[in-house]
């Protein structure tokens, strides 16, 4: 599609055609049928599994590059940039639904699963017949003790702590997005840059909690319910700060080199967005697994 | 026309040249949809295939055919192949083709990642397929996932290499369904021409606009089901084990918040495409289009409270099964809804009965059948007797079977002419219909009366009770998939058969809408410029008058 197409706005904007989903689908398959392998412990599986991680990442790079550099032409109207607003707002809901399933399972469990086990309501047979010697409580690791003992983290040491971080690391980024849209490039630099910091200062954080849990109070992955719930739940959260960092730390090389104008920042705003879909599924973790 | 935009396109689109620029490196909504319904067709006959060892293994009592445990890969590998290989694509297939059309856009809205929403499909059902392959062609492993496609543990996780596989092809299949949703949902919310209101919409584009928002809200509930099955199997998590203080049903309830809007994904799209249907052989008007739109809406809504009737017999509070039974049963107000106005759409018309006409009246007389079933599935002491018997298995075949499959047969009926400009030949058409609605009756009616008289569903081997039926539906079976050859023929004679009767660009005669003023086919690029609506040129009128 030329250029021309795109300022008039009675004309719709259709992009060319790319190679880069097709590498995608070849990436995402590698990576997949790399983790099938690598769980079963087929010896060249984990190769198969950086092989296709590496390559999402090339693609990644090149599929954005693309995007970035038709956008900085601009090559996209007003309908495009609604179309990516729509998109990424969805994808967010999605995310929201994936964790979802996990808090549905906590609560699921803490409410109703470890009460029966301990003979409330319906589960009173049960309790008498199989796991006689169980009194419910949380945290547990069920009626066999799985994983041993362990101890639970307090919320209100690097929890609490973890929690000011995210919340600042929200504020700070939308006084980078006024200070944007304001033009005033230090500002918006230096408040964004403090946000990747304060990020990097979450993992950081978080990293050093879970080698206190493994190493000094025995709670791992395997310590029953209250540990898969803790680790699962936590640990796709890290995984998505992780990536919240990376594309904010893409963000500020991406302002570094002056990609977005007052008015037309989507890109930054959608990873703003996301930043602060991570803090609030932090506030209900913060909430439901460490304070409750 | 008062504006005809297809003429001026005839001369110059910009289709790519060469295999690897247009299908490889697609972005156009057409070829993409192509690719899908295409896709979708070789899974169907992939699973029907699986479908006629299993009824051929039934047709008898005792083992004949096959070991058990090849059965219950076969049964396990049917339902998924033909629900997210055959079934959903189908109805993303006809989305890519017919939602830029009907409102007016060149195109979807986010076309490059149109292209790897599909191509992650045949990759996903690679990855599906490969341990079942590795072991029928070279004996290698243990062969596909057995313990049912609701992957229920401990059961499923006691399979050998293929769970990882099953798990991680569930992982693609929801990232391309999740994509594609967005798309979808992207294109009516922000691709429609002006003037194309929402409820000016046709009713096949609401309902994907809800089916869609289903598939944002519940993919990912499966994807973090399935995460923690594959936690609890390779990485010491317990969440789906007593042991350590999680729970099997657990899995059941997380799987069913799914898995039932899951039901409502497979079918609401065929309600639309049935409310296109019946007004253009009925030459009248959808009867009632808001309370069509609206009971979507309803359904969509209730899909999302009534997961556990899946689930009666597992050992509930007795709070919760009457909860859930009672709010099943509301499912069947908004449904009559629909199938009162479509009854009434056709009173007083002026019906004649092409092939796509045919398929979507079989629709509503069938599907209220498995809706009537589901309706005795319903009622927990009913249900008690009928769980896990041939009668569920009847009932959702029912809904899929003649519901939704029927629909989407409807469909490429209806829209075939204007995809490839040219008419299917009507004669065969007929055909094809009357013989799959005899022989999938013969196939599945007699699948109650089995269920009722207490054949337990996903087992090789019966009572000798039961062969009567079992023969009967078998050579149902038998005929209804030899029957399927034929479509496949009269599909692939439209698209290459030069002699065909040129379609006009409205095709039938009481056809109105948006696809119908384009050029059959139609340009490359749908519409290049928003189109001028007027009311004539809507699918069911303005109802605002």
């Amino acid at each position: 599609m030329g250029q021309t197409e795109t300022h008039d706005p009675n004309i719709y904007y259709v992009p060319h055609a790319s190679r880069w989903p097709i590498i995608a689908t070849l990436a995402l398959f590698t990576t997949m049928i790399g983790a099938a392998l690598t769980v079963n412990k087929v010896a060249v599986g984990h190769y198969v599994l950086y092989a296709g991680l590496a390559a999402l990442v090339f693609m990644l790079f090149g599929w954005f590059g693309d995007v970035i550099r038709e956008s900085v032409k601009g090559f996209y109207n007003r309908q495009v940039d609604v179309s990516f607003r729509m998109g990424m707002i969805w994808f967010i809901f999605s995310e929201v639904m994936f964790f979802a399933a996990f808090f549905g399972a906590l609560f699921y469990a803490r409410m109703f699963v470890v009460p029966w086990l301990g003979g409330e309501g319906d589960g009173a047979l049960t309790h008498e017949f199989i796991w006689s010697g169980y009194s419910s409580a949380w945290p547990t690791n069920g009626p066999l003790k799985v994983g041993g003992m362990f101890e639970t983290i307090g919320a209100w040491g690097l929890p609490f702590l973890n929690t000011l971080i995210l919340l600042t690391s929200g504020i700070t980024v939308t006084i980078a997005h006024h200070a944007l849209r304001a033009g005033e490039r230090g500002k918006l630099l230096t408040f964004l840059g403090v946000t990747v910091a304060l990020g990097m200062l979450f993992l950081y954080f978080q990293a050093t909690e879970y080698y206190h849990a493994y190493h000094e109070l025995g709670l791992t992955l395997g310590s029953g319910i209250y540990g898969s719930t803790f680790f699962m739940l936590t640990g796709f959260h890290g995984l998505h700060v992780t990536l919240g960092t990376i594309m904010l730390l893409v963000i500020w090389f991406r302002c570094a080199k002056g990609h977005f104008s007052r008015d037309h920042h989507f890109g930054f705003e959608a990873v703003a967005w996301y930043w602060h879909f991570v803090d609030v599924v932090w506030l209900g973790l913060f909430l439901f697994v460490y304070v409750l | 026309m008062a504006h005809d935009a297809s003429t001026h396109h005839d001369d110059h689109d910009h289709k790519p040249h060469g295999f690897v620029n247009r299908w490889l490196y697609a972005t156009n909504h057409k070829d993409i949809g192509t690719m899908y319904l295409v896709f979708s067709l070789v899974m169907f006959f992939l699973g029907g295939l699986m479908a006629m060892v299993i009824r051929g293994e039934l047709m008898f009592p005792g083992l004949q055919l096959i070991e058990p445990e090849f059965f219950n890969q076969m049964t396990t590998m049917h339902a998924l192949v033909m629900i997210f290989g055959a079934v959903m694509p189908a109805f993303v297939g006809l989305a890519n083709w017919m939602i830029p059309m009907m409102v007016g856009a060149p195109d979807m809205a986010l076309p490059r990642m149109n292209n790897w929403s599909f191509w992650i499909m045949p990759f996903a059902f690679t990855t599906l397929l490969l341990p079942l392959a590795l072991k029928v062609f070279f004996d290698i492993g243990g062969g596909g996932p057995a313990g049912g496609w609701t992957l229920y543990p401990p059961l499923s996780l006691q399979g050998g290499d293929s769970v990882a596989f099953t798990i991680f092809a569930v992982h693609m299949m929801g990232i391309s369904s999740i994509m594609g949703a967005i798309n979808i949902i992207a294109t009516i919310l922000n691709m429609r021409a002006p003037g194309m209101d929402l409820l000016k919409m046709p009713v096949f584009v609401w309902s994907w606009l809800i089916t869609a928002f289903l598939l944002i809200a519940v993919m990912p509930v499966l994807a973090g089901a399935v995460t923690m099955l594959l936690t609890d199997k390779f990485f010491g998590t317990t969440f789906f084990s007593a042991t350590g203080g999680g729970d099997p049903v657990m899995f059941q309830h997380i799987f069913w918040f799914f898995g039932h809007p899951e039901v409502y994904i497979m079918i609401l799209p065929a309600f639309g495409i049935v409310s296109e249907i019946i007004p253009t052989f009925s030459r009248k008007p959808l009867f009632g289009y808001k309370a069509m739109v609206y009971a979507i809406a309803s359904i969509a809504f209730l899909s999302f409270i009534v997961w556990a009737h899946h689930m009666f017999t597992v050992g509930m509070p007795l709070g919760g099964e009457l909860f859930f039974m009672y709010a099943t049963m509301l499912i069947a107000v908004p449904t009559g809804i629909k199938v009162f106005n479509w009854v009434f759409t056709m009173w007083k018309g002026s019906m004649t009965f092409e092939t796509p006409m045919l398929f979507a009246l079989a629709f509503v007389i069938l599907f209220s059948i498995g809706g009537f079933s589901g309706l005795m599935l319903a009622i927990v002491p009913a249900d008690f007797q009928y769980h896990d018997t041939y009668f569920v298995v009847a009932h959702f075949h029912y809904v899929l079977v003649t519901g939704a499959i029927f629909s989407v047969m409807a469909a490429v009926y209806y829209w075939l002419p204007k995809w490839t400009g040219r008419m299917y030949n009507e004669r065969l058409g007929k055909i094809h219909f009357w013989a799959s609605a005899i022989s999938v009756n013969v196939l599945f009616f007699p699948q109650h009366f089995l269920g009722l008289a207490g054949m337990p569903r996903r087992i090789p081997d019966y009572n000798v009770a039961f062969a009567d039926w079992n023969l009967v539906s078998s050579l149902g079976g038998f005929a209804f998939g030899l029957t399927q050859l034929l479509f496949a023929y009269i599909v692939w004679d439209c698209s290459r058969n030069k002699s065909l009767a040129k379609a006009t660009d409205q095709v039938w005669e009481g056809a109105h809408g948006l696809e119908w003023t384009l050029s059959s086919p139609p340009p490359y690029h749908s519409f290049t410029t928003p189109p001028v609506i007027t009311d004539s040129m809507l699918a069911h009128g303005n109802v605002a008058h």
